[in-house]
């Protein structure tokens, strides 16, 4: 998966999640829960989609990295990219 | 049939349960014993109408966009959209003690401003108590140290007229302890009715418990209604299958159960010694709908809800004779912003009574009983408002022996036992308690404890 396809695939989970948000607007530097009131109940079905639709286990000592998108994407691209191989 | 949980109960906290697990592909199944769904929200009918039973109104009504709160909580955490909901919020309410009244709406200011009229010297106790409320985090799973709740608020502020009619509402709706009520259930329910509101969904309880179980179904879960679990089979603290009263047996790695803490524990075989060692919930109420040939309001009754009390202290107990009529709550569905109005006039009075009074009562007896008690009630309700008799062209009553046997919580007790198991742990491993003994209460705090669990015991593994 390229950068930008990592970053539709945590733009869908968090579209999923959290219907009635603007996700278009989302900067990637800022923190997730600022910019779209997350709390933990919601981070914890962004990485339980992760596991439902990628196979991705995030362990809780790694939830630091998904704070803001680019976290998010520098934490998963090589997790999806190992997938894909493995596929 | 092996699952990865059962659940027990097709209320509100075990249908959310349900879409939580399902949504993250468990194999789930839910097991209600009734051939209905809601448990304690639930709806029945008579005569081509429907009524909702338990509900009232919805109280933690929140608008679109809020997401914090416990209403935009279950809302993203179950995937459904505000106006999914479909909720009318209400018009204004009150709590009526005699020589005084003060009225709220679902804008907490307004309320402020009553008790600034009403209650001038009381106002700045009032607020800084509000704003104790607002910081505490009541939906903390840790269980902590037992604080009354008449106590803080004896802190804030010495009318003891104000205090009983701001803890009126608030026992009324959720407490299942006499007298005194546990400091953060009074937050929750402080918030959920004062801070947040009243709202009633178009289409009752029977829309919104469709909406969760098409959900539910849509998502792959089971439900099987009309067989209940008759016992969980325990082997090294943990239940290895549950026996229904149908024959089947059913085996699943974990169990959430939302039939009680205590009703769950003496189901266990065997029961651990738990079971008998902490003390079943009391309070349980009658309730009488009156269905009227015209509008409520063309009557005089304009508000949502009343909370009333018509003598000068509150008390909430279990009372010494069947009903208590000199205290209650009545409720006007048709007093909601609703797009159109409903087809009839419906008032709903409800009043605290004894289980072990009606429990006793011979079948004849017991018909007689609650006619009487209607029209104690109605008469000690004429002396505060207005009389409505003439245009009843409907009435239907049930007591706390009708809740015993629809819900099979213990005494009748509507909100349990008084004391609540928050993270949802039991004696046995793999079984955990959600709903109206995990202590989130109200129909919004139900779904959130069914959640809450799900996510906490199944879903990260808290185990």
């Amino acid at each position: 998966m390229t950068r930008d396809e990592v970053r539709g695939a945590i733009l869908d989970i968090l579209s999923e999640i959290a219907p009635d948000e603007n996700i278009e607007s989302i900067d990637d530097n800022r923190k997730l829960r600022d910019q779209m009131d997350l709390d933990s109940m919601d981070f914890l079905d962004i990485v339980m989609e992760l596991r439902k639709r990628f196979n991705i286990e995030v362990p809780e000592k790694d939830y630091e990295h998904l704070a803001t998108m680019s976290g998010c994407i520098a934490y998963l691209q090589p997790l999806m990219l190992k997938k894909q191989v493995a596929n | 049939m092996a699952y990865d949980v059962a659940i027990i109960g097709a209320g509100l906290s075990g249908l959310a349960a349900g879409i939580r697990l399902a949504l993250f592909d468990k194999k789930v199944v839910l097991i209600e014993r009734h051939t209905e769904i809601g448990g304690l929200n639930s709806f029945y009918s008579r005569k081509h109408r429907t009524f909702d039973v338990g509900l009232h109104a919805m109280t933690n009504f929140s608008p679109r966009g809020a997401r914090n709160t416990p209403l935009g909580k279950i809302l993203k955490q179950l995937r459904f959209r505000h106006e999914d909901f479909r909720l009318c919020p209400q018009e204004t309410s009150e709590i009526r003690f005699p020589g005084k009244s003060l009225r709220f709406t679902n804008d907490f200011e307004f309320l402020t401003q009553e008790v600034a009229e009403q209650f001038p010297d009381q106002l700045d106790g009032f607020l800084k108590l509000s704003a104790r409320i607002r910081e505490y985090d009541e939906i903390s799973l840790e269980n902590r140290s037992w604080i009354s709740a008449r106590r803080v608020m004896e802190e804030f502020l010495s009318d003891p007229l104000l205090i009983d009619m701001l803890f009126c509402p608030l026992a009324y709706y959720g407490n299942a302890r006499e007298e005194d009520m546990e400091f953060y259930q009074f937050v929750i329910m402080f918030k959920s009715i004062f801070l947040e509101g009243f709202s009633k969904p178009l289409g009752g309880m029977h829309y919104i418990l469709h909406l969760l179980a098409d959900k539910y179904r849509a998502l792959g879960g089971e439900l099987i209604l009309g067989n209940g679990v008759e016992s969980l089979c325990v082997e090294n603290s943990r239940v290895t299958a549950l026996q229904l009263e149908g024959g089947q047996a059913i085996e699943a790695s974990a169990v959430l159960s939302s039939m009680g803490y205590l009703e769950t524990l003496r189901r266990c075989s065997p029961a651990p010694p738990q079971a008998t060692e902490a003390a079943p919930g009391k309070m349980s109420f009658m309730e009488s709908i009156f269905v009227l040939d015209r509008e409520p309001r063309e009557l005089g009754f304009d508000r949502s809800i009343v909370f009333f009390c018509t003598r000068p202290r509150f008390e909430y107990r279990v009372p010494g004779e069947l009903v208590d009529v000199t205290s209650g709550v009545l409720c006007c569905p048709n007093n909601f912003r609703f797009p159109e109005p409903l087809p009839e006039g419906i008032l709903r009075l409800t009043h605290q009574a004894n289980f072990e009074l009606w429990d006793r009562l011979p079948r004849k007896e017991y018909i007689a009983a609650k006619k009487e008690c209607r029209a104690r009630g109605l008469a000690e309700l004429a002396t505060f408002f207005p009389d409505f008799s003439d245009s009843v062209v409907f009435i239907d009553s049930f007591t706390p022996k009708t809740i015993h046997k629809y819900t099979g919580h213990i005494h009748g007790a509507v909100y349990g036992c008084p004391d609540k198991v928050k993270n949802g742990v039991t004696p046995v491993k793999n079984l955990f308690i959600c709903g109206t003994d995990q202590g989130f209460l109200g129909i919004i705090g139900a779904t959130l404890s069914g959640i809450s669990m799900a996510n906490f015991h199944v879903l990260q593994g808290h185990r």
